[in-house]
């Protein structure tokens, strides 16, 4: 076999599938950030059997593989062998047609509003006669095709607000379009001596598409880094079957399924505990940072972690009926409900919609009533509609939003809502919950005094995963003490460890089983009464100066949380916060959220658990840290992906900045207004001017919003 | 004026020309990834031998 080119003869069989048009599998790659990664992703994938093609799009973070019968598992594997974290994510979610859909229709429309441009500027420099009757038909022959494309979302959307009976911006969008190219088409027919309006109605379609398309692109990031958060704790189970364990994921369990929890998972279903005994984390339901025990026949629910021993648990409800879903459900119905605030667009648009008709018809009447001039008449109107049409506005606000969020997530957090940005603009008063949120969540030893029963804890510690256990093990580290080396340690799941020290049975645990009341563990050494260990939680390091720098703001600073209230009021003292509340339900949360925003206070609720998604649906706006659970984080306007608190007030100040940017922007198409709308009022507007004004207006609003954009 | 019988298909021929080749690229996705294309300039995978 000869070839002209060596290369190709050495090309690999591989390289000659096209790129895949679905791909079977999709993977997201939280880490990946420049060539040499995406080259070792690909090629790494492309090794595996089975694996046709593996494609990676690092603006998405994903790769998309196009493979047959390949476990996500073993792809997963080697590509962390490789070292590169990944996660499956759910489904090969359905591509998104929309923004390629919009962009194609910018495309359209640009082509057509140049082309159609150019004629028009020989028309306004003076060609007459057969010249401009050729070229409004040439004109007409390219924006009404084009027109009737690009201007579909715009006409769709208007037909079924009028269908509701109602207005929306997109009625004198589509109004105008319209009529401006319907009236400039009949002149062109009879060979009117006027200038059309086809440049003006693709000038139009054309400006707002960007706008919309911003708009998308904004919602679409959004949309897919949620997925990407949701993906990163797909929750899985290990069901006991008859001949041995399988891991499922947790949405395909059933009632009356077995299943194993193992120290450290985070519970996939309610159910019934069958055999072990263990200590439940309950921090992400209750806000309580207690562990509390659970032995067979005790309830456990779905979002605790299982901390101290294995259970087996029964499954009696599961994937969307567990007490969790169910409740993260009603959330969600509770939001949808709840009228949203609607944006500083909508209620621009909410008054402006019925100004332009008004106007448009207005000054239609009353030429027609001055000059009996049906035709002048209907131009008039058409150049108010025109030079009314919220080109400008379409862009005011997703120019400046875009660019806002796109800065805030650069700084690790993402902005969900469409409206947060200006909700968080008008917040006075930042409320934080305290478990998981203001603290690591994590224990600490409060004044280990007796060095001796402390090595000897440490000794007994070692070996357990219970927070308390790792808290004494690193209180010992830090203070230098040597951790006693015990005989026969054995975990009693649900009580404590217990062991041999120089022939003396000694136990750690949790103080009833050792006789004693009160909170945190007791050691019993033999002889003596048995010592107890107290603990109090870690503040998060950057808290103190987060709580600080919201103050200096101006902003007022509270905390609601579930727990007791001497834990409370130590994190609050620590942080300095007067307003603090303990043992709030989370009804009680949001009901004081909602008596502050009855005083007209502004709340910016700050949340992790269950019990603050309530809270976080009831406040003006609201954050979750990328830690919090599926239900905080879907309720919360905001996710903080950097889990730095010390973003928050950046953040505050960086909304009220892209809010004035909006109000400045909605300022400057308006001015615009003020000056063209009297012109075309007298008949004065010509296209030319039309064009001119919506061109300068869009372009001077989108600098606008770019202006210092780093 | 009657050079206009050859400029205006010349000038409508060429802006179709233009959007043909934005239509081509959006089909062949090259707008579905900039991030990845501005890094995929480094790769030196494909230099010997080009991806089909």
């Amino acid at each position: 076999m000869t070839a002209a080119c060596p290369a190709c003869v050495e090309l690999p069989p591989s390289a000659t599938v096209p790129v895949p048009a679905r791909a079977d599998l999709v993977l997201h790659l939280p880490d990946i950030h420049c060539a040499a990664c995406i080259a070792s992703v690909e090629r790494t994938l492309g090794a595996e059997p089975g694996v046709r093609e593996a494609r990676v799009n690092l603006s998405l973070r994903r790769v998309f593989v196009s493979a047959a019968g390949v476990e996500p598992e073993a792809l997963i594997d080697a590509l962390a062998a490789a070292g590169h974290r990944a996660q499956r994510l759910d489904a090969a979610p359905a591509r998104d047609t929309g923004s390629r859909d919009l962009l194609m229709r910018m495309g359209v429309a640009g082509f057509a509003m140049m082309n159609v441009m150019l004629l028009s500027v020989a028309v306004w420099s003076g060609a007459a006669e057969a010249t401009a009757h050729l070229f409004h038909l040439i004109s007409a022959a390219i924006a009404l095709p084009a027109v009737a494309f690009s201007g579909r979302p715009f006409f769709a959307s208007a037909l079924s607000a009028l269908r509701a009976g109602r207005l929306n911006m997109d009625v004198p969008i589509s109004l105008a379009i319209l009529l401006a190219a319907g009236v400039s088409f009949f002149g062109a027919l009879v060979g009117a001596e006027r200038p059309g309006w086809f440049d003006a109605a693709l000038a139009l379609t054309f400006f707002l598409l960007i706008g919309r398309y911003l708009d998308h692109a904004g919602r679409r990031a959004a949309r897919s880094a949620a997925a990407d958060l949701a993906a990163l704790e797909a929750p899985q189970a290990i069901r006991l079957e008859g001949q041995g364990e399988r891991v499922v994921r947790a949405a395909d369990l059933a009632a009356g399924d077995l299943i194993r929890v193992r120290p450290g998972d985070r519970l996939p279903a309610d159910g019934v505990v069958e055999a072990g005994a263990s200590d439940l984390d309950r921090a992400a339901l209750t806000g309580e940072t207690q562990p509390c025990a659970v032995a067979p026949g005790g309830a456990v629910a779905a979002g605790e972690v299982n901390l101290s021993g294995p259970l087996t648990v029964r499954v009696t409800h599961a994937g969307r009926d567990t007490s969790l879903a169910r409740l993260a459900e009603m959330v969600a119905t509770a939001e949808s409900q709840r009228s949203r605030h609607s944006g500083l667009a909508d209620r621009a648009a909410a008054i402006y919609a019925p100004l332009v008709h008004i106007l448009g018809a207005a000054a239609f009447i009353a030429w027609f009533w001055a000059t009996r001039d049906g035709m002048r008449s209907l131009d008039v109107a058409i150049s108010v509609l025109v030079i009314t049409c919220p080109c400008a506005l379409g862009l005011a606000v997703p120019a400046v939003s875009t660019v806002t969020t796109a800065r805030l997530f650069r700084q690790g957090l993402l902005v969900k809502s469409r409206t947060a940005l200006e909700r968080l603009a008008e917040v006075d008063m930042v409320v934080f919950d305290k478990t998981g949120t203001l603290t690591t969540g994590e224990a600490r030893l409060r004044d280990p005094a007796d060095l001796e029963a402390l090595a000897l804890a440490a000794g007994l510690a070692r070996g357990s995963a219970h927070p308390y256990s790792r808290a004494i093990c690193a209180a010992a580290a830090e203070e230098g003490v040597t951790p006693a080396a015990l005989e026969e340690v054995t975990e009693i799941p649900g009580s404590g460890v217990e062991g041999l020290w120089q022939g003396a049975r000694v136990r750690l645990g949790r103080p009833a089983w050792l006789g004693l009341s009160g909170e945190g563990v007791a050691l019993s050494h033999g002889a003596g009464a048995p010592a107890l260990f107290t603990f109090e939680e870690t503040l998060r390091p950057e808290a103190a100066e987060a709580v600080a720098a919201i103050r200096a703001s101006g902003r007022d600073v509270a905390l609601l949380s579930g727990d007791a209230p001497a834990a409370v009021a130590r994190v609050a003292e620590a942080l300095g916060i007067e307003a603090a509340e303990a043992g709030f339900s989370p009804q009680d949360k949001a009901d004081w959220l909602s008596a502050r925003a009855a005083e007209g206070r502004r709340t910016l609720m700050v949340g992790d658990g269950l019990n603050d998604t309530g809270a976080l649906t009831v406040a003006h706006a609201s954050l979750a840290p990328a830690s919090a659970l599926d239900a905080a984080r879907s309720a919360a306007d905001v996710v903080l992906l950097s889990g730095r608190l010390d973003r928050i007030a950046p953040m505050l100040a960086t909304a009220r900045g892209a809010t004035a940017r909006m109000r400045q922007n909605i300022a400057l198409a308006g001015a615009y207004n003020i000056v063209a709308v009297p012109l075309a009022l007298v008949g004065l507007a010509t296209p030319f001017l039309a064009a001119l004004a919506m061109s300068a207006s869009s372009v001077t609003v989108s600098l606008n919003a770019i202006r210092g954009g780093r | 004026m009657n050079v206009l019988v050859i400029l205006i298909p010349v000038s409508v021929t060429l802006g179709l020309a233009g959007l043909g080749a934005f239509v081509w690229s959006l089909r062949a996705r090259q707008y579905e990834d900039p991030e990845g294309s501005r890094a995929r300039i480094l790769d030196d995978r494909w230099d010997d031998e080009p991806r089909p």
